[in-house]
């Protein structure tokens, strides 16, 4: 599979506190409509996949939206790169950046979606069906670590 | 009958969705249970399970009984002209699967299989297949610009040589209905069998497989107020007679050796292995439930609550409305500009409201309309005025959540 180049790894990379600062935001809202909202101005933080990297071979199965995932490994860190074409996914996806980008491998065996989401107040929310695709997205990024 | 006493005979329907009512608007993908369908699967359980038609004792009599009694009862429902047309099977796809199974052998390369392009999965895959085994060429039927089935296109296709024409009674997306006692009669007149996938329209229209005239039709019981697990394929008997079963073994059989195997009379010939019993006992108590109503009335309930839904989500900002007809049935699709339909869908359901989003299993119908999905409402007996404004006003919380207006 063609691989973006590393510099839009980084971009991604370099948004990581203002996403690690929304994370928190959305975990201090109280009711639903605060916390969607700011979930999905997470997803605005997001830089957005280049068309031409917005692939079918980058694609994640099990999500009702198209959801495009990359990965690289630089020394012993996991970097990732993702979009949506969907406002809530894009805004669960710039959320599991938060958490898992420049992870090492343990960290990543070590994560779970269930309880980060739990924290964040979405778990309720966020069935593990395959209409949000959430966890087919947490899978992948586990498995391309291994 | 009010439909308030309609509602309060479905219990799921008073819970909360947190701190919302719920609110359920996807009764094209299944219907909820009256407390008799509920009941009736639990009383056989509790008092008469048993396998049917085969044991010697009371209880498996008893259990037969019943069993039996829901084919008559499906025979009355539908106007069918025997009892012995009505075939059980596990709902509409396995009824069409069965079918283009069981025509394999009447079926020769460069034979034409006409094809709805509203047309469900299930009534377009199963053709596929049967068209792939035999030689077959399968044809979409198309739309109009107002996406209704093309008559005069339909009508142009039939002047060569077709085998079999499958139609939706009504669309499961956009909930348009076609005519099928017009369509059935050119498509018989021109020598083609004619399929018709029943499944949306069992639970909103009525159902006279004699003035439809087709030769095949197929629904789902859980579209009906009744158990998932059960549906029917009814066909003409001398149809019926020649289709080739699909499952073999269990009841459908007169005599085995190992060197030949009779198979038995119809309807069991078509019903191999041990039925659902319980659902298919659940699908008699939805029929009491659905006879029980006056349809008339009901109908004309449900269609009141199409046109306002249809008109009063066309006002909201935004908003396109596929193939929205005033003569449409149960099923609404749309979409929200520039916005994806699974955003629409996650934000309904915070407020308790309940659709559907997605390709709906007609992913032809999307390519033609160059979408990626869309949106569907659909209504049951139980809806009523209050869902149709928590719904609008659920829309208007949404709307404003993603486009800021």
């Amino acid at each position: 599979m063609p691989q973006p180049d590393v510099q839009l790894f980084d971009n991604c990379q370099q948004q990581q506190p203002l996403l690690q600062q929304a994370a928190e935001a959305i975990t201090a809202a109280t009711n639903w409509q605060d916390k969607y909202r700011l979930l999905m101005q997470a997803g605005k933080l997001l830089p957005q996949l280049p068309p031409q990297w917005q692939q079918q071979t980058a694609r994640v199965s099990g999500c009702e939206s198209a959801v495009w995932l990359y990965h690289l490994q630089q020394q012993q860190r996991h970097l990732y790169l993702a979009d949506s074409d969907a406002r809530i996914v894009r805004g669960l996806i710039a959320l599991l950046l938060a958490a898992v980008n420049n992870a090492t491998s343990a960290e990543l065996a070590a994560f779970s979606a269930e309880a980060y989401f739990a924290r964040l107040g979405l778990a309720g929310q966020l069935s593990p069906s395959r209409s949000n695709g959430l966890y087919a997205i947490a899978n992948t990024m586990k498995n391309l670590s291994k | 009958m009010s439909s308030s006493i309609i509602r309060q005979q479905f219990p799921l329907l008073q819970q909360m969705m947190g701190s919302y009512p719920l609110c359920y608007l996807d009764n094209a993908a299944t219907s909820q249970k009256p407390e008799r369908v509920i009941q009736a699967m639990d009383d056989y359980y509790r008092r008469n399970n048993a396998n049917v038609h085969r044991g010697s004792y009371q209880l498996s009599a008893a259990a037969t009984s019943a069993f039996e009694a829901v084919r008559l009862k499906v025979q009355q429902f539908i106007h069918a002209p025997q009892p012995q047309e009505v075939i059980f099977t596990h709902g509409t796809t396995e009824a069409l699967n069965l079918l283009a199974y069981g025509l394999g052998k009447q079926l020769q390369p460069g034979d034409r299989i006409l094809v709805d392009s509203t047309a469900h999965h299930a009534n377009l895959v199963p053709w596929q297949q049967l068209a792939q085994r035999c030689g077959a060429e399968i044809i979409a039927i198309p739309l109009t610009h107002e996406l209704r089935l093309d008559h005069q296109a339909l009508k142009v296709l039939l002047q060569q040589p077709t085998k079999l024409v499958a139609l939706s009674h009504v669309s499961n997306v956009l909930g348009s209905v076609n005519d099928i006692p017009t369509l059935a009669q050119e498509i018989r007149a021109a020598g083609a069998i004619c399929v018709v996938d029943g499944a949306q329209a069992i639970g909103h229209l009525p159902v006279d497989v004699q003035l439809l005239g087709c030769d095949f039709y197929a629904f789902s019981g859980h579209k009906m107020y009744g158990p998932t697990g059960v549906g029917v394929l009814w066909g003409r008997q001398s149809r019926l007679e020649t289709l080739e079963p699909m499952l073999t073994g269990g009841e459908m059989i007169k005599s085995v050796s190992f060197a030949h195997t009779e198979f038995g009379e119809l309807p069991f010939r078509l019903e191999a292995g041990t039925p659902p019993i319980a659902e298919v006992i659940g699908l008699g108590a939805a029929i009491d439930f659905l006879n029980s109503l006056e349809r008339d009335q009901v109908q004309q309930q449900e269609q009141q609550l199409l046109l306002q839904l249809q008109q009063q989500l066309a006002a909201l900002p935004g908003i396109t409305l596929y193939g929205a007809h005033a003569d449409n049935s149960g099923a609404l699709a749309f979409n929200l500009a520039g916005e994806h339909h699974q955003d629409v869908g996650i934000l309904l359901d915070q407020q308790g409201v309940a659709i559907r989003c997605g390709h709906h299993c007609a992913m032809p119908l999307m390519q033609l309309l160059g979408l990626k999905g869309c949106c569907r409402a659909s209504l049951g007996v139980y809806n009523n005025a209050d869902d149709i404004e928590r719904f609008i006003k659920a829309m208007r919380t949404t709307i404003t959540m993603l486009t800021g207006e």
